[in-house]
C-alpha cells in the first residue's frame, strides 16, 4: 500500500510540475500577477509529493520489502541498518528519485529566499525548474519506476558489496546537491535570457546559489575520492575515471562561475559569459547524469541501464542544452556589456582564472568523451588515462595556480602588478625556501617535487596576502591591525581560505605523488618485513563470518623503533549473495600520513601477498577540500551575500542603477 | 558514485582458470630498472580492468603483462620499443596515454587551440576603446545618496 502510496505521489508531481511548467510563465508574460503567485502553491506541492515518494521507497527498504523489484535486486535483511536506508539511492531508480527530490528541494527554496526577487524573473525561474522537474519524473515514471511491484521474494539480491559503506551515507547526496545545485544558476540564467534583461543583482542572487552548489560538490567529490582511497584496496584517490572526471567538469566551470560572478556583481561586466557559464556548468552536470546512466560508459560506476533509458537521457539532455544554447544564442546579444577595464586589474585576474579554468575543462571533457566517440565512428578502441590528464590537465592548471595570490591583491579597473608583486615578496622568499629544502632534501635527482612543493607553499603564503595588507600590519601597531583582520568582511576570509584549501591540497598530491613508496611481500605467519621506520609482523589469521558476508584477515603488528604503534587488520570479504569479494585496507595515520595495508590471496602454504603504501602527508589531499568547504560556508555567511538579504534594499532603490555599489563603500574596503 | 573497484577485474579472476601466480613469483629486476618498470607500468592498462593501469591492477592480466614488460627489459629494450611491442599484441587500447598521430590530433590539440582562442576573445573584449557609457554617470537619486553617504563618512 505504501508502495503505491509512493508512486502515486510521483505521478502527482509530475502533474504539478506540468502545471508549474507553463502557468507562471504564462503569467509573467500577460503581465498577471495571481498566475505568477501559484508556482509558489505549486513547487510546496511538488516537493511534499516527491518526500511521499522518496519516502515510501526508503520504507521499503527499510522493512526489506522483496516484492518490490528495486528493493529485492539491490537490498539483503541481513545488512546493517544504515546500508538498508542508504541502498535506497544505491542503484538506477533510487538515485534517480533521490536526484528529482534534491531538484524539488532547490526549486522550493525559490519560494522561500527567493520573495524579494522581481516577480516576473521569479515566475520565470520557478517555470524553468518545473520544466526540469517534469522532464525527470516523466523519466522516472517512464523508465525507472523504483515501485515496480514483483512476485514476493524470500531473500534479496544484495546491495554491491562496495556500495556498503558509510560512504554512500554521504557522497550521493552531497554530489547531487553540488550537481543539482546548479539547476537554480541554470534556471536564473534561462529566465534572464527570456526575460532579455540582466543586471548586477542578478549575479546578487545568483551567487550565493552558486556557492551552495559549489561547497556540496566539492564536499561531494572529496567525500567520493576519500571513499574509493580506503574501498577500493590499491590506494589510488583519484584515477581520472569518466564518471569522476563527470563530476569534476561542473567543479571546474562552477568554479569559474563563482569568479566570473563576482565581476558581473562588482563591475557589471562579463555578463553574456556569465550567464554561458550558467548555462555549460548545469549542462555538464546534465552530461555526467547522462554518462553515467546511458550504457555508453562500462564504468563502475555507471548503473545498469537499457538503451530506452539512454536514448531518453540523451533527448533530455540535448533538448536541454540545445535549447539553452539556441536561447543564448538569439538573445544575448541583448544583454548589455558593462564596466571596461585593464587587463592588469582584479577583473582581469578573473578572466585569466576563467579562461585556464574553461580550458582546463574542456581538456577533461575532449579527453573524457574522445575514447567514446572514437570507437563510435572507427570501432577502434584507445584509451585516455591518467597519464595523459596528469600531462595535459596539470600543464594547464599551473599558469593558475601562480597567479591565484595575485588576484585579490589587485585593485579593479585598473590594477598595479609591480606593487602587488612586492606585497607578494613575502610569500616568494618563503616558496623559493621550502623549494631549495625540499631539493636539498632529495639530494638533486627530482625536480618536479620541489618545484611542487614550493607552488603549494607559494598558494598558501600568498593566499593570506590580503588579510595581512587589508589589515594594515605595515603600517597600524599589531593590536589595531588584529582588530581589523577580525572585522574584515567575511568574503576576504573566505577567499583566502579558498585559496590556502587549493595549497594545502596540492601540497598533499605533490607529497603522495613523488614521496610514496610500494612494498609488495609475501608473508607467512610470524614473518616480518621492514618499510620505511616500520616493521610489520604477520600474527596469524582471523576468519569471521558476519550478516551478508564472510571475512578472512590477517593480524599484523606494526612497530616503530620496537614500540608497539599499531595492529592492522587488513581482510578479504566474500558476499555470497553477489558472489563477489572485496579488499577491506587497514589504514594507520601517523600525523597526515598513512600506512595502508591490503591483502591479497591466502596462499597453499599459509603465505599472503600484502601490500604496503607509505603515503607521507596523503591526508592534505582531503583536508584542502575541508578548508574549501569551510571557505565556501563563511562566504555564505557573509552579511553581503545572505540570500535575499540585499534584495529588500534593492527594491526600494530601484530603476535599476547597480545597488551593488551602495553597500561598497565601508571603512577600509 | 561507486568509485573504481575494478568489479570486471574481480569477476574475470574468478572466472578465468586461476593459475597460480603471485605477485612473489614475479621476476626482480635490479633496483633501478625497476624504478623505470614501475614508472613504465603506470603508462600501460590492464585491459581487462576498468581504467586501471598494470601497476595497480591485481588481475592476472596485469601481472603476466608485468612480467612481459621486465622480460623485455632484461632483454635490453627501451620503454619504446616495449610499448610498440605492446601495441602490436594488443592495440592502442593498452597505452594510457595516446600516441600523438592524425587520429588523436584533435584531442592533444583542441585544448590549446581553445585556449588560444579564448585568450584571443579575453583580449580584443579587454582592449575595447573606452567609451563613455550610460553607467558610468549616476541619476540625481544615486548622486544624491552618494552625497549622503559621503557626509557620514566624514563624521
Amino acid at each position: 500500500m505504501i508502495v503505491e502510496l509512493g508512486h502515486l505521489a510521483l505521478v502527482l508531481a509530475f502533474a504539478l510540475s506540468v502545471v508549474q511548467s507553463i502557468v507562471p510563465i504564462w503569467g509573467s508574460l500577460s503581465g498577471d500577477r495571481r498566475l505568477m503567485a501559484t508556482a509558489d502553491t505549486s513547487a510546496m506541492g511538488i516537493l511534499l509529493f516527491v518526500t511521499i515518494s522518496f519516502a515510501a521507497l526508503m520504507w521499503s527498504y527499510a522493512v526489506s520489502d522483496f516484492s518490490v523489484a528495486n528493493v529485492w535486486q539491490n537490498s539483503h535483511s541481513q545488512m546493517p541498518f544504515l546500508y538498508k536506508l542508504t541502498g535506497t539511492w544505491g542503484n538506477h531508480e533510487g538515485s534517480m528519485l533521490l536526484w528529482v527530490f534534491i531538484l524539488a528541494l532547490f526549486a522550493a527554496a525559490v519560494s522561500w529566499f527567493g520573495t524579494a526577487l522581481p516577480p516576473s524573473l521569479r515566475a520565470n525561474v520557478q517555470s524553468v525548474q518545473a520544466w526540469l522537474l517534469a522532464t525527470f519524473l516523466l523519466f522516472i515514471l517512464l523508465t525507472s519506476n523504483p515501485f515496480e511491484r514483483q512476485p514476493v521474494a524470500l531473500e534479496g539480491q544484495d546491495l554491491n558489496p562496495i556500495l556498503q559503506d558509510i560512504g554512500l551515507a554521504i557522497h550521493p547526496p552531497m554530489l547531487y546537491l553540488g550537481y543539482v545545485g546548479f539547476s537554480i544558476t541554470f534556471a536564473f540564467a534561462i529566465a534572464a535570457l527570456i526575460e532579455g534583461e540582466i543586471d548586477s543583482a542578478w549575479a546578487r542572487w545568483v551567487r550565493p546559489w552558486t556557492m551552495i552548489a559549489w561547497t556540496f560538490l566539492t564536499a561531494g567529490i572529496a567525500m567520493g575520492s576519500y571513499w574509493a582511497y580506503y574501498e577500493l584496496g590499491w590506494g589510488g584517490w583519484w584515477f581520472w575515471d569518466p564518471v569522476e572526471n563527470a563530476s569534476f567538469l561542473p567543479w571546474l566551470s562552477g568554479t569559474a562561475l563563482l569568479h566570473s560572478a563576482l565581476v558581473m556583481e562588482k563591475r557589471d561586466a562579463l555578463k553574456i559569459w556569465t550567464v554561458l557559464l550558467a548555462i555549460l556548468t548545469f549542462s555538464l552536470s546534465l552530461l555526467g547524469t547522462f554518462l553515467v546512466r546511458s550504457g555508453v560508459l562500462t564504468s563502475v560506476h555507471s548503473f545498469a541501464s537499457d538503451p530506452t533509458r539512454g536514448l531518453f537521457i540523451l533527448a533530455i539532455l540535448c533538448a536541454f542544452v540545445g535549447g539553452a544554447l539556441f536561447l543564448f544564442v538569439l538573445r544575448s546579444s541583448r544583454l548589455e556589456a558593462g564596466g571596461l577595464f585593464a587587463p592588469v586589474s582584479r577583473e582581469g585576474a578573473l578572466v585569466f582564472n576563467n579562461l585556464i579554468l574553461s580550458a582546463a575543462a574542456a581538456t577533461v571533457l575532449i579527453g573524457t568523451l574522445y575514447p567514446i566517440v572514437y570507437e563510435a565512428l572507427t570501432d577502434a578502441k584507445i584509451s585516455v588515462g591518467a597519464p595523459f590528464f596528469n600531462l595535459t590537465f596539470g600543464l594547464t592548471m599551473i599558469p593558475l595556480l601562480i597567479a591565484v595570490p595575485f588576484g585579490p591583491l589587485l585593485a579593479w579597473k585598473r590594477g598595479d602588478l609591480l606593487a602587488v608583486s612586492q606585497r607578494l615578496m613575502f610569500a616568494l622568499i618563503i616558496a623559493i625556501l621550502a623549494t631549495v629544502l625540499t631539493g636539498a632534501f632529495l639530494h638533486g635527482g627530482q625536480w618536479l617535487a620541489p618545484i611542487g612543493v614550493g607552488l603549494a607553499v607559494w598558494l598558501m603564503v600568498g593566499s593570506f596576502a590580503e588579510v595581512v595588507q587589508r589589515a594594515g600590519f605595515r603600517k597600524a601597531t599589531v593590536r589595531v591591525a588584529m582588530r581589523r583582520m577580525i572585522g574584515l568582511p567575511r568574503s576576504v576570509w573566505a577567499t583566502a581560505f579558498a585559496h590556502f584549501g587549493i595549497g594545502v591540497t596540492l601540497l598533499g598530491i605533490v607529497s603522495v605523488t613523488a614521496f610514496e613508496t610500494e612494498t609488495i611481500s609475501q608473508l607467512k605467519p610470524n614473518q616480518t618485513v621492514t618499510v620505511g621506520e616500520f616493521t610489520l609482523q604477520h600474527d596469524g589469521y582471523v576468519n569471521k563470518t558476519e550478516g551478508n558476508y564472510s571475512e578472512r584477515s590477517a593480524r599484523i603488528s606494526i612497530t616503530q623503533g620496537g614500540e608497539l604503534v599499531a595492529v592492522g587488520l587488513p581482510s578479504k570479504r566474500f558476499f555470497p549473495a553477489r558472489q563477489m569479494p572485496t579488499s577491506e585496507a587497514s589504514i594507520h595515520t601517523f600525523g597526515f600520513s598513512q600506512l595502508y595495508l591490503a591483502l591479497g590471496d591466502v596462499e597453499g602454504d599459509g603465505s599472503v601477498t600484502l601490500r604496503i603504501w607509505w603515503k607521507p602527508l596523503i591526508l592534505l589531499i582531503w583536508l584542502g577540500t575541508v578548508v574549501m568547504v569551510i571557505a565556501g560556508a563563511i562566504s555564505l555567511s557573509d552579511r553581503r551575500l545572505r540570500i535575499g538579504a540585499p534584495a529588500l534594499r534593492k527594491r526600494r532603490e530601484r530603476r535599476g542603477k547597480p545597488a551593488a555599489q551602495t553597500s561598497e563603500v565601508m571603512p577600509g574596503a | 558514485m561507486l568509485r573504481r573497484l575494478s568489479a570486471i577485474c574481480v569477476i574475470m579472476l574468478l572466472v578465468l582458470p586461476t593459475a597460480p601466480i603471485l605477485a612473489a613469483a614475479e621476476t626482480k629486476l635490479p633496483a633501478e630498472m625497476e624504478g623505470r618498470a614501475k614508472a613504465l607500468f603506470l603508462q600501460l592498462r590492464c585491459v581487462v580492468c576498468q581504467n586501471q593501469s598494470i601497476g595497480d591492477s591485481d588481475a592476472d592480466v596485469a601481472k603476466d603483462l608485468r612480467e612481459i614488460v621486465r622480460e623485455q627489459m632484461l632483454a635490453g629494450k627501451t620503454d619504446g620499443e616495449i610499448q610498440s611491442f605492446l601495441v602490436a599484441r594488443y592495440g592502442e587500447f593498452i597505452l594510457l596515454k595516446p600516441v600523438f598521430a592524425w587520429h588523436t590530433a584533435l584531442l592533444w590539440v583542441a585544448p590549446i587551440v581553445l585556449l588560444l582562442i579564448g585568450a584571443l576573445l579575453a583580449w580584443r573584449v579587454m582592449r575595447k576603446p573606452v567609451t563613455v557609457s550610460n553607467n558610468e554617470k549616476l541619476s540625481q537619486e544615486d548622486e544624491a545618496e552618494l552625497e549622503q553617504i559621503l557626509r557620514q563618512h566624514d563624521d
